[in-house]
């Protein structure tokens, strides 16, 4: 991989279809390193899409993308594992799988992947563990957490390959606010402390200022604005006002993309 | 005119049917290259302790479904078969009918029937339920590779334990065909036990055996792919599980004809 390089992610020209469905349209974007982008957007406007296509588990049609100026698109499936072992992904719902305890599901990745001892690996799930206040759940199994605590799991495991990067996929939806200021703490913890650069897909608005060092706002398969918390506020584009605003749960958006209020 | 409609619909079947095939032949190409792949990072290529819990559960687990099925029906045949020939005066046919049948046949094709309900129903449901709920992505997303973690120890430990439930399986429908010669067609543990000896050739069991490697092969490969290729929720599920059970049965079936014929033509 070249040197000197800022933006860590680069994607340019971006296109997927579904069938018939066009999901991406000619998106561009780039994530500079140890900064949080938040990607918002109407639910089904392609924003997980657009993080399976980073993790390599879809192709797009066409574009280019690039982690640390290497070309993914272009990748084998065994150049790819490898830049996999640089980006963690906390899912929507935390994916964790079932049939191992909280302890094995985050080891897993270094037992798999790398050449540490078993006690070394031990001593990373403790201190991921720690770090998402799980240390009692190392032997418990997924089905007997709940969901907050899944995902801090789910966390815990994206960030067991000390990854550059990591994506998180409405990492606060579906939890009440003690588990999402938990969540949220944790990811600015992330940010401040160990410097990792993350991808922040969330339609909590209260997160995602938090959060946000950077915003992106995805429309009809692009993104039709990039910028900073405070561009975003001070917008003059109808969908993100109406999407900021604290009103938005009154309106009803047709699928010609403007808003109106619902009777 | 023809009916275009049943044509179209037999091109159909037959696009959906090649393009399951070719799904997998690509699911075997990319496991063998995530083996590979994991041997040049000088890892393991499976996870021993899965392919003996697999093991555990495909063997141990099936015996005594595959011990009582066999043993009835050999008794079965042996009681039809007794009578049949009783007519000719030549019922002393018995052993040696029924020994030859159960183990180039019955005995293999029995197993792979137990197999493809018992353990590749669970195996597609199980990978199944894992697509669904995100976490063969998951494991997809970390660059473990979900094929050499989930389908290869499924399907080495299926592969591996089918011949041996196969012998099981012969030897059981013996056992129950001799019960039963001696109970009711009055023929003696000691002369049932010789006629299998003496009719029973190397050939016979070499040809059970070697089916039973390609039935073991065929329901592994089936429910996982059917597994990983599931779509929908829960529904998607239940309908994969019984497509597996439906493709394996009749594949195992198929091999089975085609495997005779060869073994007959090649062999006779």
């Amino acid at each position: 991989m070249s040197k000197g390089i800022t933006n860590l992610v680069e994607m340019r020209g971006i296109k997927l279809k579904f069938d018939d469905l066009v999901v991406l349209n000619g998106l561009n974007l780039s994530v500079q390193a140890q900064e949080s982008l938040v990607i918002m957007g109407v639910s089904g406007c392609g924003k997980s899409t657009l993080l399976s296509i980073l993790l390599g588990l879809l192709t797009p049609d066409a574009g280019s993308v690039k982690f640390k100026g290497e070309e993914l698109t272009r990748l084998s499936r065994q150049e790819f594992n490898k830049i996999r072992m640089h980006i963690g992904m906390v899912y929507q719902n935390a994916a964790l799988l079932s049939s191992l305890t909280i302890g094995e599901n985050i080891g897993l990745p270094l037992q798999e992947l790398s050449h540490q001892s078993s006690d070394e690996i031990s001593a990373v799930i403790d201190e991921k563990l720690a770090l998402v206040g799980l240390s009692e759940a190392r032997e418990k199994f997924p089905s007997e957490l709940s969901g907050g605590m899944q995902k801090r799991a789910g966390m815990a495991r994206a960030l067991a390959m000390e990854p550059e990067l990591i994506l998180f996929d409405e990492p606060t939806a579906g939890l009440d606010p003690i588990n999402s200021d938990l969540i949220n703490e944790l990811m600015i913890t992330l940010r401040e402390k160990q410097k990792v650069t993350s991808i922040i897909v969330t339609h909590e608005m209260e997160s995602a200022f938090a959060l946000a060092t950077r915003m992106a706002f995805m429309d009809q398969g692009k993104m039709i604005l990039v910028g900073t918390p405070d561009e975003f506020r001070n917008s003059d584009l109808p969908l993100i006002r109406e999407f900021l605003s604290p009103h938005s749960g009154n309106k009803k958006r047709t699928t010609k993309g403007s808003i109106h209020e619902i009777a | 005119m023809p009916d275009t409609s049943v044509i179209a619909q037999l091109g159909a079947l037959i696009l959906t049917w090649l393009k399951e095939l070719s799904g997998v032949v690509w699911m075997l190409c990319d496991t063998g290259a995530e083996i590979m792949e994991s041997l040049g990072r000088r890892k393991a290529p499976l996870r021993l302790d899965e392919f003996f819990f697999q093991c555990t559960r495909a063997g141990i687990g099936s015996i005594p479904m595959v011990v009582l099925l066999s043993l009835f029906i050999g008794l079965t045949m042996a009681l039809l078969t007794g009578y049949q020939l009783e007519i000719f005066g030549i019922v002393t046919l018995v052993p040696a009918v029924v020994s030859v049948s159960f183990t180039r046949e019955m005995g293999p094709l029995f197993t792979g029937i137990v197999l493809a309900a018992r353990i590749g129903a669970a195996y597609t449901a199980e990978l199944g339920a894992m697509t669904a709920g995100g976490e063969v992505d998951a494991i997809d997303g970390m660059g473990i590779g979900s094929l050499r973690y989930l389908v290869t120890p499924r399907i080495l430990a299926i592969f591996c334990l089918t011949p041996c439930l196969s012998i099981i399986a012969v030897l059981s429908g013996i056992a129950g065909a001799a019960f039963i010669s001696n109970l009711l067609l009055h023929l003696g543990y000691g002369f049932f036990g010789d006629q299998v000896m003496k009719n029973l050739f190397a050939k016979d069991m070499l040809s059970g055996l070697v089916k039973s490697f390609f039935f073991g092969a065929i329901i592994g490969i089936i429910a996982c792919y059917k597994g990983l290729s599931m779509k929908g929720g829960a529904v998607g599920v239940g309908t994969a599980t019984t497509q597996s059970v439906v493709a394996s049965i009749c594949t195992v079936i198929a091999c089975d004809s085609l495997c005779n014929i060869a073994m007959i033509t090649f062999f006779p």
